[in-house]
């Protein structure tokens, strides 16, 4: 029942990605190409997901619980990082060269275009990169410490 | 370059689409929407449970377009106006930067936004900027 809720949760945002022009590359870098071929259609799209979200996630949070786990997990560290900016700026430069994010992608994975699965190879890659040199900076900090 | 097509309201019924599903996996489940966090979390698991939730959502998200096609008798445009090589190092570069970053355009741009949290509101700002930059020198600076 959890994991069928769980996957019309999913379906919604990949039909939601679908039709607001997110799994399109040309879409989203016509947005940023100001100096070009501009198309605003992405402002709407944050727009109207920021809109929902707000006022959605107001309703929701003042629940104690969510309705299928124990409790609510939420992000709760407020300072800003190397980490976090650097890695932010970066991720900003790929979205620039290649067009997909990683929501914009997964769901366009559906089309079964052989670039959406190209690109989600070396997301996955990026991944798993990262994931092996931040373990390799943890332990160097603890050796250093 | 390749021009689009100014789609306001299907935009923002899009949009309203993913605002919703992120209200409805925090009301569900208590979790914030993130594609960063769940991808990261099917590719190193916490345990059996974890790896299955993330596995129907990305199940669910990438049954979208199949959903669309069955609804409009269409599939959705996807246009790719950059090379397989820029796609690949693309995809790198923002695999990097998400891991480090805790989050992408729906983990900072949506869900962390929509709590105004100082962290995604830097990290958004960020990304956009680095973005429009980014684009502007394939664009008009090598390109041009």
């Amino acid at each position: 029942m959890r994991l069928i809720i769980v996957y019309l949760i999913g379906l919604i945002f990949g039909v939601g990605i679908s039709i607001s022009g997110m799994a399109n590359p040309a879409k989203v870098l016509n947005f940023f190409d100001l100096a070009g071929t501009w198309d605003p259609s992405l402002a709407f799209v944050m727009g109207g997901a920021l809109l929902v979200t707000f006022f959605g996630y107001r309703v929701v949070l003042k629940r104690k619980a969510p309705i299928m786990a124990s409790g609510f997990q939420l992000p709760t560290r407020r300072d800003f990082d190397l980490p976090l900016i650097g890695g932010s700026a970066f991720f900003g430069i790929g979205w620039g060269i290649a067009g997909f994010c990683p929501g914009g992608a997964l769901p366009a994975l559906g089309t079964g275009r052989s670039e959406v699965f190209v690109f989600v190879g070396a997301l996955l890659a990026g991944i798993l990169i990262a994931k092996a040199l931040q373990a390799a900076l943890a332990r160097q900090g603890e050796a250093t410490v | 370059m390749m021009e689009t097509v100014f789609t306001p309201l299907q935009s923002l019924g899009g949009g309203a689409l993913i605002g919703l599903a992120a209200v409805l996996l925090m009301a569900t489940m208590g979790r914030v929407m993130g594609a960063t966090g769940i991808v990261a979390g099917l590719l190193q698991p916490a345990s059996g449970a974890d790896w299955v939730w993330r596995a129907a959502m990305v199940a669910g998200m990438v049954s979208g377009p199949l959903v669309v096609l069955a609804l409009t008798g269409q599939m959705p445009v996807v246009q790719v106006p950059v090379s397989t090589g820029m796609l690949v190092v693309g995809g790198l570069i923002v695999g990097i930067g998400v891991t480090f970053g805790s989050g992408c355009t729906s983990g900072h741009g949506v869900c962390g936004m929509a709590r105004l949290s100082p962290r995604s509101i830097v990290a958004t700002l960020t990304f956009m900027a680095t973005t429009a930059v980014t684009v502007f020198v394939v664009r008009h600076v090598i390109g041009g």
